[in-house]
């Protein structure tokens, strides 16, 4: 190239070889993510929507459901305590479907194109798109822990590195399975059909609203299949230095929790990844 | 390695794509020369834009041999990627963002080194002509603004190559001719190499050779001046009531082949200026509305060499995004 170059220096001089693999991945990752993240911190109402939903979900179902709500295996637990690890964990699944239901579109008549005929590949791809999108999530889901004491925790009382960890890798596992629904659907309604039927449900059944209770196997069996149960276990745990109180978490301990909260996000990574490449 | 000069930069050979049973692209063959325009010409659904998404890696060919810069290459390989600028038919920029972060970001994308992105970017922009505006949200930015800045954006790796959907579709005919010398500039002063597919007779007019394109399948490649002499005689038009017959009695009055087109009579003659008073003394006073004649265009050639005009959808367009080849 560079004799050739010298030959005649009237046509490549100008050309800029090609990148190293490694760099190439990382500024894909690097590129997507942060374009997520300004998107989302440059629409002041978008920052506002997405402190005021969860807010409005957690007082008026939190204030409905509290005279009824009695876990006999916990007396006194109050049902805003209770629903507040459940809102969290809405937060970071909310953000992953409106972050990821738009690939449908930016990937046939938007910036995703420009992306995917660039130097990176389509793993980082997904990486760069999981990531941004996840810290939108965790972005919002940071702020509202300016609520914790309304909900009876105390900051100091708080495990971070674990609530951290558990959000992260929630988040993560989310965004990548929001964006393998997006890439294998390819279709608006069909993302939003899936969204109603299949996330939702997942979440509600997922022992944020109420907890796994063996009166009802077949619930109960649904509720322990769903990974999304893992998560909101997980981060339950994080609000309480001792245990959680009993009855409130799916996992029989704290390793089993993480271990599906984990496998789900490098299960859905590789999913999305794969379906990357496969369908395109 | 030392790439041979002589040597076209891009060698496409063989290239199938299959949806299904059906085959979009019947072992296309091309080269693009170094510094060279070129060109691929059919009407939609004839294979040009599956030819550019294999190409930008967007999909993958059933087979194909493909050779870049002196290399043999995977179809979208990532060496390929790295190194050409891509101008999609669909808008592909970040409409939240300004056009000065959207460049930023592709600069990030294609490892441009940090010092240089500023002011690689702020040049780009001027190119563009869009400076004064380069930090407004691109939703605010006219039509033929944002194909400007795709332009600028798919320079800002500085590659060899330029793969382009269709760039002008869409502008208007000041807009289109200023995009055409500003990319016969680049050619002129950075030895880029474009390819272009396009449906437009007056765009494929401007580059240095083009490939005819109908069915996936090549039917002609050459220079815009070799393949228009190729077609011989004029082109008569003749618009009046009822095309049909007026076709019928022309073909059956002076035995020349006539086609019906858009409601108008088309024929092809040896001379024009001769035939047309002969066919204005036969018919009767007001069953012609206008008589055109004019030399075979690109569009001529097409029409003569397939049967069909570029504004045919020979096929519906290929459901591209919805493939699994």
């Amino acid at each position: 190239m560079n004799t050739a170059t010298a030959a005649a220096p009237d046509t490549t001089a100008a050309h800029a070889p090609e990148p190293a693999r490694l760099s190439a991945e990382l500024a894909t990752i690097g590129v997507l993510w942060r374009r997520d993240l300004v998107r989302f911190l440059r629409q002041r109402s978008r920052l506002v929507g997405a402190l005021a939903q969860p807010l409005v979900f957690w007082l008026i179902i939190g204030g409905g459901m509290a005279s009824t709500f009695n876990l006999p295996t916990a007396e006194g637990l109050g049902y805003m305590e209770y629903f507040f690890p459940g809102i969290l964990v809405m937060m970071v699944l909310f953000a992953a479907i409106f972050g990821t239901i738009t690939v449908i579109e930016d990937r046939h008549e938007g910036f995703l194109q420009s992306v995917l005929a660039g130097p990176g590949s389509r793993g980082a791809l997904v990486l760069g798109k999981a990531a941004g999108v996840s810290s939108v999530g965790l972005l919002q889901a940071a702020t509202f822990l300016i609520f914790v004491p309304w909900a009876g925790f105390q900051y100091g009382a708080i495990d971070w590195p674990l609530l951290a960890t558990f959000l992260v890798l929630g988040a993560l596992g989310l965004s990548a399975f929001g964006f393998a629904l997006a890439w294998f659907i390819d279709n608006s309604q069909g993302y939003h059909a899936i969204m109603s039927i299949l996330l939702l449900p997942g979440w509600v059944l997922s022992g944020a609203m109420f907890p796994v209770s063996d009166k009802s196997p077949a619930l109960s069996a649904i509720m322990r299949g769903n990974p999304m149960s893992y998560l909101v276990s997980g981060v339950r745990r994080a609000f309480y230095v001792d245990a959680p109180p009993l009855g409130t978490t799916v996992g029989s301990h704290l390793a089993v929790d993480l271990a599906v909260v984990a496998g789900f996000a490098v299960a859905s990574l590789s999913l999305a990844t794969w379906l990357c490449y496969k369908r395109r | 390695m030392a790439a041979d000069r002589g040597a076209p930069l891009l060698e496409v050979n063989d290239l199938i794509v299959r949806y299904g049973d059906r085959t979009v692209l019947d072992g296309l063959s091309f080269t693009v020369g170094r510094g060279e325009i070129f060109g691929l010409l059919g009407p939609n659904g004839s294979g040009k834009s599956t030819t550019f998404s294999v190409l930008t890696g967007l999909l993958a060919p059933a087979a194909g041999r493909f050779r870049f810069d002196g290399a043999d290459i995977e179809p979208g390989a990532r060496s390929l990627r790295a190194r050409i600028g891509v101008v999609f038919q669909k808008p592909s920029l970040d409409k939240s963002l300004s056009g000065r972060e959207n460049l930023m970001l592709a600069a990030r994308l294609h490892g441009v080194p940090r010092a240089d992105r500023r002011a690689r970017v702020a040049a780009l922009l001027e190119l563009a002509e869009l400076a004064d505006r380069a930090d407004e949200p691109v939703k605010k930015l006219s039509g033929g603004m944002a194909r400007r800045l795709e332009l600028a954006r798919s320079l800002v790796h500085e590659p060899i190559l330029v793969v382009m959907d269709e760039p002008t579709s869409g502008l208007d005919e000041r807009s289109f001719q200023r995009t055409w010398d500003r990319l016969e500039r680049l050619r002129r002063e950075r030895g880029l190499s474009i390819l272009v597919s396009t449906h437009r007779p007056e765009e494929a007019a401007r580059c240095d050779r083009i490939a005819l394109i109908d069915d996936g399948k090549l039917v002609a490649c050459d220079t815009p001046e070799a393949l228009r002499t190729s077609v011989s005689g004029d082109l008569v038009t003749l618009v009046g009531a009822d095309a049909e017959a007026l076709a019928a009695l022309v073909r059956e009055r002076f035995g020349v082949e006539a086609r019906v087109i858009d409601n108008a009579v088309s024929l092809r003659c040896d001379e024009g200026h001769a035939l047309i008073p002969r066919i204005v003394e036969a018919l009767p006073a007001g069953r012609l509305k206008a008589v055109h004649l004019e030399r075979p265009g690109l569009a001529e050639v097409f029409l003569a060499r397939t049967g069909r005009t570029l504004d045919d959808e020979g096929r519906p367009a290929a459901p591209l995004d919805r493939a699994t080849p």
